[in-house]
């Protein structure tokens, strides 16, 4: 079973319940966490782990020999994103706006532009001492999230079967690479806080969820702050609230250590136990 | 000499656009011929990414020996403005054209 655990807004618990649900399920099931927030993975922070692998990630960008170029122009008209542009008599290429389509490689009369790797970041796996984790991070200067998040998700469906729990720690936002996390899950977890930061985004992630036809619910994190509009809302459009994690200051101050939270909390462990039985007769 | 500013209107009166990429036209001044033209750069507006190196392609369209402008072209179009051979200089952002031309033609602009 895949589940992505998603926000709309940063700082809501993304990660803090992503670890927490995967330390959780592992008592009981196979269970592997993936980083998917490529641009900043910090779940790793939370976990005691042994690396047992590590992976250089590559994109594909055309590379300009000049010796047959005509400077025609075909391959800027055909590139959507700018990342190829004839200036005067040379073709430059922008490596941080390519999309690997092809397009000016493959449409190019005289084979002027040859696809060549180049390194995006670099994919991790990890064992805890209960369940695998994976992590990818983008090298600085990268602009792109979703062509390495794309392969962190291929890697972790190539080696652990559908009897896994599959959890994804999303980036944060409705944007592209969020799409990418969510858009193979079985169930996406949107987990926000009751402020109007919170609610806002919240929503704008829930019908970013609808438009994409995904089955999903709610967790309220730092339950009992702020007020009661994301409650209201989910009432009133029939969207299923999870569970709610209390407002303590002793989760902050375990969290500030880098430590887990659901072996030491008993209302964070029940809430846990809500969703997991949730997902069992749900999903 | 041709100068190119960015901005939000099209005469000398017209305030600049401190953007580069996103700006909103492009005046061209020919030094020699005394002629005051422009170009809209509307259509970037629905571009997501890739508007400095596609503004900069404009500013070699435009044969621009001088570019004016307010906070300065990000990596990627500076990159194509040396190969171009464009100076470029900042800080006009808040002037009219002709405030920022008078700058410039007083050194009083900075050199990008």
């Amino acid at each position: 079973m895949k589940i992505a655990i998603a926000s709309g807004k940063g700082g809501t618990g993304k990660t803090t319940l992503s670890t927490n649900l995967a330390s959780f399920l592992a008592k009981t099931y196979k269970v592997v966490l993936t980083d998917l927030d490529v641009e900043e993975p910090n779940s790793a922070l939370f976990l005691q782990t042994e690396l047992i692998h590590a992976e250089d990630k590559f994109k594909m960008i055309p590379e300009w020999n000049k010796t047959n170029c005509t400077l025609c122009g075909n391959c800027q008209d055909v590139c959507n994103y700018h990342a190829v542009i004839k200036i005067v008599d040379m073709i430059m290429v922008f490596p941080e706006l390519c999309h690997s389509c092809y397009a000016c490689s493959e449409l190019c009369p005289t084979n002027s532009l040859p696809m060549i790797k180049k390194k995006m970041g670099e994919l991790k796996h990890f064992k805890t001492d209960s369940f695998d984790f994976v992590e990818s991070r983008l090298t600085i200067g990268e602009e792109q999230a979703v062509p390495l998040i794309k392969q962190t998700l291929k890697f972790v469906d190539e080696r652990f079967d559908n009897n896994t729990y599959k959890i994804y720690d999303s980036p944060p936002g409705t944007s592209c690479p969020v799409i990418e996390a969510t858009k193979d899950a079985d169930f996406v977890i949107l987990i926000t806080e009751p402020t109007p930061f919170g609610f806002n985004d919240v929503v704008l992630a829930i019908e970013t969820m609808q438009e994409l036809k995904k089955d999903f619910g709610i967790v309220i994190n730092r339950y009992g702050l702020g007020n009661n509009d994301i409650e209201n809302y989910c009432d009133k459009n029939n969207i299923q609230i999870l569970a709610k994690i209390p407002n303590k200051r002793e989760i902050a101050e375990l969290y500030s250590k880098g430590e887990l939270l659901w072996d030491k909390i008993p209302e964070v462990k029940s809430e846990l136990g809500k969703i997991v039985s949730y997902l069992k007769s749900h999903v | 000499m041709n100068i190119v500013f960015t901005t939000k209107g099209t005469d000398w009166e017209s305030k600049m656009d401190s953007r580069f990429g996103r700006a909103e036209y492009f005046v061209v001044y020919n030094e020699e011929t005394k002629e005051l033209t422009s170009v809209s750069n509307k259509d970037v507006e629905g571009e997501a990414h890739g508007a400095g190196p596609k503004a900069a392609q404009k500013l070699a369209g435009l044969k621009a020996d001088v570019l004016i402008t307010g906070n300065g072209p990000g990596g990627n179009a500076a990159t194509v403005l040396q190969k171009l051979g464009t100076e470029c200089y900042i800080g006009a952002g808040d002037m009219t054209i002709e405030e920022a031309y008078y700058a410039y033609k007083s050194d009083s602009l900075k050199k990008f």
